[in-house]
């Protein structure tokens, strides 16, 4: 071979599975493996307990009906589905409303605190696009509880945790993955992963954009490597802008503010003092939805036969409606509009229940919301498209591969409802690791790493610290993140998404030249500019697959194709590595629904939950 | 914009020094913006843990003009005028800048028996009054930013790490020890292992806490006065005498 | 790279190193200069002995009396006051007689080993440390494990503060009688006030919480426990503001006995309905 150093110089650590990534979903599959008797790696960016999981604010969706019995997982099911928009995996849907309960009674057992209700039992809040209070939450924290239990939990049942280490390739050893490399941050030594199966649960590509709630690691890692991999990545055009960003001051523009607080009755309004969602109900919600302030403030009291308010809406409606106002120059002062909670709740309740947001505001904007309204606006928030995944096993297209979370995809369509993220970190990253573990059982012999590629990816990493010159990573993200926000948007339309994919590939040939100052020793530049390959293809894919997509639909809006298409929900946007290495995108036909649940998903909603459909199924 | 100065050590375990930077600060600006702009502007290899930048995860952990803080969470305008400068935490060993090596605490938190629940409830549920969560949660709020531990003097000036594990550790004890459910008891290794007489309760931990949990009050003092109850309370060993009660 | 002016971190190890730019001494320095002020007068009001009476109203610096001076002492806590009349005779000559030697020692014990005052004046010093993230003492710490561990005792030190408040509480309401006659005085009014902030620095007292509640971990299980739920909370109400109550009755006894020291020499003219 004789270019690179010799591979066994390389420090090397076997694991029969690694998971990438600590977060809900990676501690959960990390934790479900070791339970599976499988010697288990853990490997993550950050420390652990840091992952962007612990940002998740309002709560974790699952039908226990602790607080309206008439919840179940029939109506989780269809709600996620119009949620989605009919584009989600039917199975996982299923999977995942049926199997939420007991993965939050599981989590509770590890030592989670949730808020309780009177009686003593877990407490659930009103969330968008949720029909019943369904969110299991504490306070507006919940995703800290979630990581904390995991990790506390986790560190006792036999995980190997490796701390600030960056995967930077998958290693396979013919079709079949064998490990990754990756290298440790403090040191910028690299380490040899090997394992039979390797599970991704790296999140999201956030940092693709300036306003994002996104933190600085979801810069699509897992994405890249399993693309680059092979595997087939699914809908990357549905990215999902959050209604409630933060927009002022700018060092704080995007950061999250919680949809608990519409849940617990905050409005929006414009500049004019206009409570404008009503102006903004679509046909597939009318019904459900209230028409006056009057049934929406029946309905926060508790009646039981009032409508939901409109503020509750799916997250792209929402979004699409504060646009509107914004662009019709009814925004407020920073371009965003108001919510309004100091004049729906007293001070104290408001202090109670959203003790974070009373904070954030405080602190980082000095206002008070127990007397003041907080100007939002929508800030990219989680990409619903992602790697390809079976339903059952969590396990993409290539043998041995596995991701689960906001980095695999079908569950949630076209638009995620808040609250199923959460939800969808457990029940799917224990199918992963059940799934790793069944692969590995039936696996024959034990694959390995091919000295070709570990040197490859070690010379792709050392070329940025060693050229003579070149540009600044920094500054490169910086541009990227100007141009994704400008032409990958809420409201899309095909000269834009065609320019992003023209910058794109001059963004590409730029950071082939980047260049990172220093020692590899914990260099913010080096790291970042490793990170710079991730975030262009990923942002590649978004942009192939928004320009593919010729219809609106849930958190992907064309203005050049207005509207729900019908023969569009037949179709999944499929992305993957083309034989001469530049990215192929397919429109491939979906398989049609089980009748059961179509007619679920479909139903009217009293002859659901009065048995007319869907009674006999289980 | 309003130009600012800052001194920032930059170095490693064999050596280091101040390092002063300018930085144009905009409006809303958090020190956490200044030392990115500094990366960018100045000196990309500048090395500082972050993540979520809005308090939450708890990564950005640092010494500014001379208290540990979260970068994120202290507003350029809230500091005096005049040079700032920022260090990495005192009490963990310095791995690059303004890094350090916070692993030790990792191992604290091995050390404690996991959270031990009696059974559900016959209908599969556990039943818990919000009252009797309240305490539990106020400690499950923290975000593992160690600014305690770095602040703890028993640790920062005299080093005690083998005797004492410090606050952050000595609340997580507490969130198990007053959990409605869980049914370990941790009374004795609060004294003997985790080292609760070690704590001379002066405060520093919850001075700093950027989750304003009451560590000291709500926390480490009723461990140790369940650490009294059993082993420092004459009265109730003469009663468990007598009466024969554990 | 390095330099000789900087250890790792920037950080320096000598006795009150820090980088902090705000006024941190200022705190310990105040703290000192109080405890000084207070516990010195108060000291010395003991070991005087003097000018501890004024009718009908008893200094808590000597109250409640065991034995009290037949003579010698002026503005003594009459004999009949006393709870086992005057000074036995084999009381050595060497110490004077203070009432202030029996029971109120355990109002100093019980501030003493104070959750509050140790961090008082473990910073102020002990400069143990002195301020957050300011350099403490090099000196070997052990903590509250080796010679400090009798602060473990505090809640026997509260048995006897609660023991004590009683009869603050008695010589708060003695003082509306004088000479069997029903009155009020400025003196009374002191008093009452002096037995009431001791009451909210006792009440709040750690141990006092976690006794009458916060050893529990269910408050709902049953009835008991559900009142001492509410008990608890209250406690709660006082123990977030134990150190302003902590100053203020100390404070207060200090004005209380310097008050009735004014009266019981004829300084001050007690405004009263007698």
């Amino acid at each position: 071979m004789g270019n690179g150093p010799d591979i066994k110089d390389i420090q090397t650590i076997e694991h029969d599975v690694i998971v990438i990534g600590a977060g809900g979903a990676g501690l959960r599959a990390a934790i479900e493996c070791s339970r599976q008797g499988l010697n288990t790696g853990l490997v993550c960016k950050s420390l652990l307990g840091k992952a962007h999981t612990v940002m998740a604010e309002g709560g974790m969706a699952a039908a226990m009906g602790n607080v309206d019995n008439r919840d179940g997982w029939k109506i989780h099911f269809r709600d996620t589905m119009r949620g989605g928009k009919f584009l989600n995996n039917w199975r996982m849907a299923e999977l995942h409303a049926k199997e939420a309960p007991d993965r939050v009674r599981e989590l509770e057992e590890w030592g989670a605190v949730f808020d309780r209700t009177k009686d003593g039992l877990i407490s659930q809040r009103n969330f968008g696009g949720h029909r019943y209070p369904r969110l299991a939450h504490v306070g507006d924290r919940t995703g800290l509880e979630l990581i904390r239990s995991l990790q506390d939990y986790g560190v006792h049942s036999g995980i190997h945790v490796h701390m600030e280490c960056t995967a930077l390739d998958l290693m396979k050893d013919g079709d079949r993955v064998c490990g990754a490399l990756g290298y440790w941050r403090d040191t910028g030594r690299f380490v040899l992963f090997k394992s039979k199966a390797v599970i991704l649960a790296t999140g999201g590509i956030g940092k693709a954009w300036r306003i994002t709630s996104n933190s600085w690691e979801y810069t699509g890692d897992g994405l890249a490597m399993a693309y680059l991999a092979g595997a087939e990545l699914l809908d990357l055009e549905f990215t999902q802008f959050h209604p409630t960003g933060m927009v002022w001051p700018p060092s704080v523009r995007g950061v999250l503010v919680t949809e608990g607080v519409r849940g617990d009755g905050g409005i929006l309004k414009n500049s004019e003092g206009k409570r404008f969602m009503f102006g903004y109900i679509s046909p597939r919600f009318a019904p459900e939805t209230a028409d006056t302030e009057e049934e929406a403030n029946r309905w926060l009291a508790g009646d039981k036969s009032a409508r939901r308010p409109p503020e509750l809406l799916t997250r792209d409606e929402v979004a699409r409606a504060i646009n509107a106002e914004v662009k019709a120059g009814r925004g407020s002062e920073h371009g965003g509009v108001y919510l309004d909670i100091a004049s729906r709740l007293p001070a104290e309740v408001i202090r109670k229940k959203l003790p974070s947001m009373y904070h954030q505001f405080k602190e980082l904007a000095e206002v008070d919301i127990t007397k003041q309204p907080m100007e939002v606006g929508p800030t990219l928030h989680y990409h619903m498209g992602g790697i390809l995944v079976d339903a059952e096993s969590q396990m993409t297209t290539v043998p041995g591969l596995f991701a689960a979370g906001e980095c695999g995809a079908g569950l949630h369509g076209a638009n995620r409802l808040g609250g199923n993220s959460l939800s969808d970190l457990l029940v799917f990253g224990r199918r992963a690791g059940l799934g790793a573990a069944e692969y590995i059982k039936a696996l024959p012999g034990s694959p390995a790493p091919v000295a070709d590629q570990v040197q490859a990816s070690m010379r792709r990493a050392t070329d940025i610290l060693n050229r003579d010159s070149g540009t600044n990573p920094f500054v490169i993200q910086d541009q990227l993140q100007d141009m994704m926000g400008k032409n990958v948007g809420i409201i899309r339309t095909k000269s834009e998404l065609e320019t992003a994919v023209g910058e794109l590939e001059k963004f590409k040939s730029e950071a082939d030249k980047v260049k990172a100052h220093a020692t590899s020793q914990y260099n913010a530049g080096w790291h970042t500019a490793l990170d710079l390959r991730n975030l262009l293809i990923a942002s590649e894919a978004v942009a192939k697959a928004a320009l593919t997509r010729e219809e609106s639909r849930g958190a992907h809006t064309r203005e050049d194709f207005a509207g729900e298409r019908e023969e569009w929900v037949k179709y999944n946007v499929i992305i993957k590595r083309g034989a001469d290495g530049s990215m192929v995108v397919e429109k491939r036909e979906r398989k049609p629904g089980p009748t059961p649940l179509v007619e679920i998903a479909n139903s009217k909603i009293e002859d659901l939950e009065g048995g007319k459909v869907g009674a006999d199924y289980k | 914009m309003a130009e600012r100065t800052f001194k920032i050590w930059r170095g490693n375990k064999d050596g280091g020094e101040f390092v002063e930077y300018k930085v144009d600060v905009g409006p809303g600006w958090v020190v956490l913006d200044c030392i990115h702009r500094i990366q960018m502007q100045h000196s990309t290899d500048l090395a500082c843990r972050w993540n979520c930048k809005a308090g939450k995860c708890g990564s950005c952990s640092m010494e500014i003009n001379g208290k540990p803080r979260l970068g994120c969470m202290t507003r350029m305008n809230s500091l005096p005028e005049g040079t700032i400068t920022v260090q990495p935490l005192k009490t963990f060993p310095v791995i690059k800048d303004l890094v350090t090596d916070v692993s030790w605490n990792f191992e604290q938190n091995k050390r404690i028996a996991p959270f031990k629940p009696r059974p559900r409830d016959a209908d599969g549920h556990h039943r818990m009054k919000q009252e009797d969560v309240d305490r539990v949660q106020e400690f499950r709020k923290c975000i593992e930013c160690f600014l305690c531990q770095d602040v703890c003097h028993v640790l920062r000036d005299h080093k005690a790490h083998d005797k004492f594990v410090g606050p952050r550790f000595m609340i997580r004890l507490a969130s198990l020890e007053m959990h409605p459910l869980d049914t370990d008891d941790r009374v004795e290794k609060i004294r003997k292992e985790f080292g609760s007489g070690w704590c001379n309760i002066t405060r520093c931990c919850t001075e700093v806490c950027p989750e304003h949990i009451g560590i000291t009050d709500n926390g480490i003092i009723p461990l140790k006065e369940r650490v009294v109850d059993r082993f420092y309370d004459p009265v109730a060993w003469f009663l468990g005498k007598v009466f024969g009660k554990k | 790279m390095s330099t000789s002016s900087t250890a790792i971190g920037g950080h320096q190890d000598t006795f009150a190193a820090t980088l902090r730019s705000d006024r941190w001494w200022l705190g310990p320095t105040l703290t000192a200069a109080g405890l000084i002020a207070f516990f010195g007068y108060l000291t010395i009001r003991v070991f005087y002995a003097q000018y501890v009476w004024a009718d009908p109203y008893m200094s808590p610096v000597v109250s409640p009396p065991l034995f009290t001076p037949a003579a010698g002492y002026k503005g003594a806590v009459p004999v009949n006051h006393a709870w086992l009349g005057a000074f036995p005779a084999w009381w050595p000559s060497f110490l004077p007689k203070s009432p202030g030697f029996f029971f109120p020692v355990l109002a100093i014990m019980f501030r003493a080993t104070c959750y509050y005052y140790r961090k008082a004046y473990y910073r102020a010093f002990a400069a143990s440390p002195p301020a957050c993230g300011v350099r403490g003492v090099p000196l070997k710490y052990r903590g509250e494990t080796a010679l400090l561990i009798f602060q473990n005792l505090h809640r026997y030190a509260l048995y006897g503060a609660l023991f004590l408040l009683v009869f603050l509480w008695w010589d708060g309401l003695a003082a509306f009688f004088k000479n069997g006659r029903f009155g009020i005085g400025v003196g009374t009014i002191l008093l009452l006030m002096n037995a009431f902030l001791l009451s909210c620095y006792t009440f709040g007292c750690h141990s006092w919480r976690h006794l009458i509640g916060g050893k529990l971990d269910c408050f709902s299980c049953d009835a008991q426990s559900r009142t001492r739920l509410g008990v608890w909370k209250k406690s709660t109400w006082f123990n977030v503001r134990h150190m302003q109550f902590a100053w203020l009755s100390l404070g207060w006894v200090a004005l209380t006995d310097f008050y009735i020291s004014m009266v019981s020499m004829g300084y001050i003219k007690d405004l009263n309905t007698w």
